[in-house]
């Protein structure tokens, strides 16, 4: 195994090493849930197009749209400037479709969903239960409610909270139903922040998504809870393409989560969504992600390949958007959550935490395109590297002529664990007039000695003291984090370092 | 296939005046160095590498006309300084205006006279490290003032040199395209200074390769300017081993388009690299620097310090990289690059980037942009201090970080002096 060659470095136990290796592949999500799927036949084609378009019942206007970015595909090659390398896809070699049999016929609610798949999201942790709430019994103080969107492999399994949100004026659906339900929206909306012919995945997730989210925020509403949808891959060979379109209306405010995670696997399967974000005048969107799909193991067999394409677009005056996203898991991780700042004064903030492990690659940062006056962003970015993983941090920030008196402000740190592992950062910055201001910085260290050597004396084991250092080094990125996230995020960070030290 | 078709095209076009010359130790470098350049071609726009600067003009087979320039009465570069000179006009050496080419601790000698020899110390440098060079990036126009170079001069310093090797390029013709090539060998414990300055030539393509060895000291100030119409190419590749010294600070003041690409190997440990730049551009401004540091040894330490200060639609590029390869430990990489842009029209393009592969580092990268600073120029003014005077200190405060980088302080004086003058010379 790779991990013998590791070369003992002066102060670290050769038992530290041995730790490592018993807890290298450690992924709390790494089970599977048996259920009978029904799937699309293998490989790619129009012919699956068409077969997923009619499985959700799609009209003409949707699956036109989806054979033009088909085609589109077809002339298109895929990607290698991320430093990242993995042997070439077989895009013939996956399924484009799967859905659990019991799915055939579409539940009216949750309570008639596969009691299996209730019972995979409750041990992953996620509420898909409201009844508490509705039969009036007070939520726990502090407890904030989340309406989610749980969606396994290719199907939106249901909503929570549907009604209640529909009393605000909310809609919070999967993107299926709103392409038969809101096609006017839809219509408007979709691919008018990600084109079709943006890049290689975002075009094959164009052409082959199959479910996703979409929610709507209507004008002056504060959506009345958190949105959350819950990613989770089960079937094997099976990629995952979902959609996900947030539209915030004037004067609106909506907070939302995404969680993902997929069991382990010898093979590495394929993720590639895409995500539009839509903001008007005066609106605000919160977006928060806690990527957490199977990284493969210590020697990288196996995991994710997470290709996502990420959008915002804040079209009107004075919107507001934010990113935060924790990156701890998938095998290879291609994302670049952007911000286009159109609208006069608008803002746009990104915060991330990259965490690459084993034999992990992350190729992930963010573009800030300001095109409006007096914008705003600031990025902060922090990337941890340990094992024999990759990390890099890759953005733009643009000020267009126009943009005058913008300001952006970028740190982004990364912090190296073991001599064994790469930090990178590719930042370009193109600043087109004198009056806004632009300010980068970059640090790479070590694992600070000193902070390390007190929370030891202090009687807290090595892999207690480095992920109390790193979270410390994170705090700036956790804290931008909704609550409920927060706390998970941290227990993450632990977790993912667990046997890194060395 | 068709972009390396158009590259190929476009090498040949660019390379069909010039022959390749045989014979000697240096005929096999060029042969070697011409079978390289075919399998690159010229840059194109498209390479990521060409992102924020244009090669054209500097691939196109004839040099665009440049207009000869008058520097009035402005004093020359290092006017004060005793040094010995070395001029070439339009890529040619001129015994004339040169010195006598002996001085204490150093052989100098020209390339188109050493080259015909069987055998050269300069045959374990030439071409060899603008070869290393061309990972992880391919920079073709160093190779072909390797395959193609009519002069240069080869320097190897074996102790300390009594005074500074002025290299002085001037520019007497419309139409000239210069293309030079500079060895420079510093030997164990030895000190040596070069100072080069003027445009050169209409077009200019140039490497300057340097070595250093154990404990020795390279120092190096270069004035590139005044002359507006001039384009040039330049390459630095250096090579450090332990406890070595690599000091390199350019001031460029206008021209056209300006490419310097530096390139330095810490294989050493305990060497140190220090690379400034200071650059005014006023109206059709191109500047471009790009640097690529990689850290192979331990406890190196690396300086990259880069200021712009543009205006009137002056562009000003900066792509720099540390690379830290695995095991050098202990290393210091710092890097900074800033601009002042002192209208609205001007623009600022930057990379700076980092590869690390070892743990025990302290890297670090700044980058910033944006305009003179108002309440700073309010006190000045409250004080008396007259705007256009306000904003000439302001301007001279900003490159400061870059100046103390050299290491002479006359050589300095003579640097801020030159940037005085050209800041009141562009008040407009």
């Amino acid at each position: 195994m790779a991990m013998l060659e590791t070369e003992v470095r002066d102060g670290v136990d050769r038992e530290t090493i041995e730790t490592v290796q018993a807890m290298a592949g450690k992924y709390k999500y790494g089970w599977e849930t048996e259920i009978e799927m029904d799937y699309a036949p293998k490989g790619l084609s129009e012919d699956i197009v068409r077969l997923i378009s009619s499985k959700n019942e799609e009209p003409q206007w949707m699956l036109d749209w989806r054979l033009e970015a088909y085609r589109r595909w077809l002339k298109m090659t895929e990607p290698t400037w991320a430093m990242v390398n993995y042997p070439v896809i077989d895009y013939q070699d996956q399924y484009y479709y799967a859905k659990p049999k019991s799915m055939a016929v579409k539940p009216k609610s949750l309570d008639e969903v596969d009691p299996k798949l209730l019972a995979t999201y409750a041990k992953l942790g996620i509420p898909l239960k409201e009844q508490a709430l509705l039969a009036g019994v007070e939520a726990p103080e502090g407890e904030r409610r989340v309406a989610v969107d749980a969606v396994f492999d290719s199907v939106s399994l249901g909503t929570t909270f549907k009604a209640e949100l529909a009393k605000a004026g909310v809609i919070f659906c999967s993107i299926s139903e709103a392409i038969k339900e809101h096609p006017d929206l839809i219509r408007q909306y979709i691919g008018s922040v990600v084109p079709q012919s943006d890049n290689f995945f975002a075009t094959l997730n164009s052409a082959v998504f199959s479910d996703g989210s979409f929610v709507y925020i209507p004008p002056g509403t504060r959506c009345p809870m958190e949105l959350s949808t819950y990613f989770r891959i089960n079937a094997e060979n099976t990629g995952q393409f979902e959609r996900t379109l947030i539209i915030a209306d004037k004067g609106s405010y909506v907070s939302y989560l995404e969680g993902c995670t997929a069991p382990k696997r010898d093979t590495h399967q394929l993720h590639a969504a895409v995500v539009e974000l839509v903001i008007l005048e005066d609106a605000e969107i919160k977006y928060s992600t806690v990527q957490n799909w199977y990284p493969g193991d210590e020697n990288g067999k196996g995991g994710i390949y997470n290709f996502v394409t990420k959008r915002a677009d804040c079209r009107g005056d004075r919107a507001k958007v934010m990113w935060t996203q924790v990156e701890t898991g998938s095998a290879i991780t291609w994302k670049y959550p952007s911000c286009i700042l159109r609208g006069e004064g608008s803002q746009g903030e990104f915060y991330s935490i990259a965490i690459a492990n084993n034999a992990q690659q992350a190729d992930t940062g963010t573009k800030m395109i300001h095109l409006g006056k007096n914008t705003k962003s600031r990025i902060v970015s922090k990337g941890i590297s340990a094992g024999r993983a990759q990390n890099t941090y890759r953005g733009l920030v643009s000020i267009h002529p126009k943009a005058k008196n913008s300001r952006n402000y970028t740190q982004c740190d990364s912090l190296l664990i073991g001599d064994k592992c790469g930090a990178h950062t590719v930042p370009y910055i193109e600043v087109k007039n004198n009056s806004s201001r632009v300010e980068h910085e970059a640090t790479t260290s070590k694992v600070d000695e000193d902070q390390l050597f007190y929370c030891r004396s202090r009687g807290m084991d090595e892999e207690e003291a480095v992920a109390l250092v790193v979270n410390g080094f994170c705090k700036e990125v956790l804290q931008a984090l909704p609550m409920e996230f927060a706390m998970e995020a941290q227990s993450l960070v632990a977790i993912s370092l667990e046997g890194s030290v060395g | 296939m068709a972009l390396a078709l158009a590259k190929t095209e476009a090498l040949n076009a660019r390379i069909a005046r010039h022959s390749l010359q045989k014979g000697g130790w240096l005929g096999a470098a060029r042969a070697g160095a011409l079978a390289r350049l075919g399998a690159m071609g010229m840059p194109v726009k498209r390479d990521e590498y060409w992102r924020y600067t244009d090669p054209s003009s500097l691939t196109v087979a004839n040099a665009p006309i440049a207009a000869l320039f008058d520097a009035g009465d402005e004093p020359p570069a290092y006017g004060a300084i005793d040094r010995l000179k070395i001029t070439f006009v339009d890529g040619v050496f001129d015994p004339a205006a040169s010195d006598d080419l002996t001085l204490s601790g150093v052989t100098i000698e020209r390339l188109a006279l050493a080259g015909k020899a069987d055998i050269h110390w300069a045959r374990d440098l030439f071409g060899l490290l603008e070869e290393r060079g061309q990972t992880p990036v391919e920079r073709p126009l160093a190779t072909m003032s390797t395959a193609f170079a009519t002069d240069g001069v080869l320097i190897r310093a074996t102790g300390k040199v009594t005074k500074p090797i002025s290299l002085i390029y001037e520019h007497k013709s419309e139409t000239s395209d210069a293309i030079l090539h500079h060895c420079i060998k510093v030997e164990q414990g030895a000190d040596v200074t070069i100072l080069e300055n003027g445009p050169a030539a209409a077009r200019l393509t140039m490497v300057m390769e340097v070595e250093v060895a154990e404990g020795g000291s390279f120092h190096h100030i270069r004035t590139q300017g005044r002359d507006h119409e001039r384009r040039a190419a330049t390459h630095i590749f250096a090579r450090l081993a332990s406890d070595a010294l690599f000091k390199s600070f350019t001031v460029t003041a206008n021209g056209r388009l300006t490419r310097n690409d530096v390139v330095v190997e810490l294989i050493g440990h305990d060497a140190a690299a220090h690379i400034a730049g200071a650059c005014v551009g006023d109206g059709d401004f191109h500047h471009d620097d790009t640097i690529f540091i990689t850290h192979a040894g331990e406890r190196c330490e690396s300086r990259q310090v880069f200021k712009k200060v543009l205006k009137n639609g002056a562009v000003g590029v900066f792509q720099g990289k540390i690379l830290v390869r695995q095991g050098a430990q202990k290393t210091d990489g710092y890097q900074i690059s800033q601009a002042l842009l002192l209208d609205d029209d001007s623009q600022f393009l930057a990379k700076p980037e980092l590869e690390i592969y070892a743990d025990d580092v302290k890297c670090s990268h700044g980058s910033t942009s944006g305009a003179i600073d108002d309440g700073a120029l309010f006190y000045l003014r409250s004080r008396g201090v007259p705007l256009k005077e306000a904003q000439s200190l302001m301007v001279l405060a900003f490159l400061a970080e870059a100046i103390e980088e050299i290491h002479d302080e006359a050589i300095a004086e003579d640097v801020r002096e030159r940037l005085r003058n050209w800041l009141v010379r562009h008040e407009k």
